[in-house]
């Protein structure tokens, strides 16, 4: 069981309140994934769960029970650490079974469940190496590890991957996703990075200055955007924002449109504009075209087979069922 | 670009550190030589190297006229015993300015390194009078005492910034895996730590054993080290040059040897997060 219950919950530090007053409610074997920029308070509020930081105010309950002034090792909870945190004077086979000694189980139980962890995450042929010996993928292994072996109510996970080289990064994310197919436990991912948490999520929360914007799954958030901020940060390349002349016509302050909602011609369509620069990634190609009268570029996703160069006139035409319209406060309109 | 090492510039590197490596060494050298000459030998002019009668006589007569047992005795419970006494206080002291700072954290740093520019002679009368008042002067305790506050600030100093490398993650992990807090220090922290622990030890020891101020000012007879050995036989009786260096060889030989066998430690403590 892994049901996490946030009431009302806040985080000072000295006069700064990082998480005003927030309510969340995470179900049993859901993945969750906390996005936002950095500063944004997802680790403070990974740690608060965790039980390492203290809450200010207000309720955290596991499984149904206060855990609120309850002692980190006795939530019930695993974490994994952006930098490993692994024991460097211990060998791999003792880093894993580390939780177990401490929990006082005998040692044949400890070698039986170490063994087992190891043999699903590949570490056995490590066991007997020391941490300072192993890649950086093989060392977040030893750490998921040492998560698995307590069995936890929960995963946290703060950036695992993000000390990974790009490569890694997927075969880990793969590797992660497909763990908690098996486990069917309760995870809370931290991430900055909005494509981690599209395709590892049941669940995003998306969190700017500790205030929670909207909580949905991928693709809600995706089609539904709540405010502008959400519908920037979810989704690769961002959105386009337009607003003056440009959005009066929808009745709205600002409207935005994906890069992929947008089609071209280089005769006739509704906007007109300069590429400026294109990337061909053979798959697709993105266009960054300078209209006049928007401020930045605009992105759009085209077919690999497009083959536009600087300078070119083209014309832009967005898919009419495709565009959000937001009011002057930044929030959507339905 | 890369330097290019090439064999001149490294025979020149070598040569130089070497040069450099006797200068130091040499005053040592000409001590432990002299006091293997006669008295007439070792103000010889000029000055002999290795063509003298070697002897052993200094040594015999040291060793017959006081008693250096007592004296070595006296240094080891003296360096020891602050060393340890030190540790006791500063571990728990370093430990909570690392791991758990405050906004004054800073401060108190800088003011117990401050302690350290005070001239020792300008405390010399008060702690004297203290002494006297307390019944501490020419006392083992006494000077451990002197010698432990005297030395606390660097080892608080250094055990701090060893302990600041130990990152806090680790301790968190250890906190979720169920650890309490005294197996956290157990298991974790102090095993990591060691290395650190072992070189601010062997620094102390050695500071603490060739303290001179302290040892020379509070001490008689009694509680005196080897530093007071070789003080008796500089002045009072001449010019004794080779009984002086017999007296002195022997005095430095415990350390030396000490920190001859723990040098790789020493070495490895004292550039600890210079070179990560």
């Amino acid at each position: 069981m892994g049901q996490i219950t946030l009431k009302q919950i806040t985080k000072s530090f000295g006069d700064v309140q990082v998480i005003p007053p927030l309510d969340l409610q995470i179900e049993d074997g859901e993945f969750v994934v906390f996005v936002g920029p950095s500063g944004c308070g997802k680790s403070t509020l990974l740690r608060l769960i965790a039980g390492l930081e203290d809450t200010s105010s207000g309720e955290i309950s596991i499984d149904g029970r206060d855990a609120t002034e309850v002692p980190p090792a006795k939530r019930g909870l695993a974490m994994v650490f952006q930098s490993y945190a692994l024991y460097p004077h211990m060998s791999v086979r003792k880093n894993i079974a580390f939780p177990l000694r401490m929990a006082g189980l005998d040692k044949a139980e400890q070698d039986k469940k170490v063994e087992s962890a190891a043999s699903v995450l590949n570490l056995t042929d490590y066991l007997e190496r020391r941490p300072g010996q192993l890649s950086g993928g093989q060392r977040q292994r030893v750490a998921i590890g040492r998560a698995i072996v307590r069995e936890p109510a929960a995963f946290l996970f703060d950036e695992p991957l993000s000390n990974l080289d790009a490569a890694l990064r997927v075969n880990m994310r793969l590797e992660i996703s497909e763990l908690h197919q098996t486990l069917e436990t309760t995870m809370i991912y931290v991430t900055h990075d909005q494509v981690e948490a599209m395709t590892m999520a049941d669940k995003i929360v998306v969190l700017q200055a500790g205030i929670i914007e909207q909580v949905g799954s991928p693709l809600e958030l995706y089609h539904t955007p709540r405010n502008r901020f959400v519908a920037g940060f979810i989704g690769s390349p961002k959105m386009n924002f337009m607003m003056g002349a440009f959005s009066s016509e929808y009745d709205a302050t600002t409207i935005g449109v994906r890069p992929e909602h947008i089609s071209v011609s280089p005769t006739d369509g509704k906007w007109k504009g300069k590429v400026g620069v294109s990337e061909h990634l053979g798959s697709d190609t993105f266009l960054y075209v300078d209209v006049e009268g928007i401020e930045d570029p605009v992105t759009v996703r085209s077919s690999g087979e497009v083959s536009f160069r600087h300078g070119d006139m083209i014309h832009l035409t967005p898919d009419p069922d495709k565009i959000h319209r937001f009011d002057n406060q930044g929030l959507r309109i339905a | 670009m890369a330097r290019s090492v090439t064999t001149r510039r490294k025979t020149v590197n070598t040569l130089a550190a070497w040069a450099i490596g006797l200068l130091i060494f040499f005053p040592i050298l000409w001590t432990i030589l002299t006091s293997f000459k006669t008295e007439a030998q070792a103000i010889n002019d000029p000055p002999l190297f290795f063509f003298f009668d070697w002897t052993l006589e200094n040594y015999a007569v040291v060793q017959e006229r006081s008693n250096y047992m007592r004296y070595l005795w006296n240094s080891v419970i003296i360096a020891g015993g602050s060393t340890v006494l030190g540790l006791i206080i500063a571990v728990p002291a370093a430990w909570s300015m690392a791991f758990v700072p405050s906004k004054r954290t800073k401060d108190i740093l800088m003011w117990m390194l401050s302690t350290k520019m005070l001239p020792a002679v300008g405390v010399l009368y008060p702690i004297y009078l203290v002494f006297i008042e307390l019944g501490l002067l020419d006392t083992r305790v006494g000077l451990t005492i002197v010698l432990m506050l005297i030395n606390l600030p660097i080892i608080v100093w250094m055990l701090y910034t060893y302990f600041k490398e130990i990152p806090g993650e680790i301790l968190e992990a250890a906190r979720m895996d169920g650890a309490t807090l005294k197996e956290e220090i157990l298991y974790i922290l102090t095993p990591m730590a060691i290395p650190g622990i072992a070189s601010t030890l062997l620094l102390n020891i050695i500071l603490a054993w060739n303290e001179a101020f302290w040892t020379l000012n509070l001490t008689a007879a009694k509680a005196a080290p080897l530093t007071a050995f070789i003080a008796s036989y500089s002045s009072p009786e001449g010019l004794f040059y080779a009984k002086l260096s017999a007296a002195s060889t022997m005095a430095i030989a415990p350390i030396l040897i000490l920190g001859w066998f723990s040098q790789k430690q020493l070495v490895r403590g004292l550039t600890f997060g210079a070179v990560k």
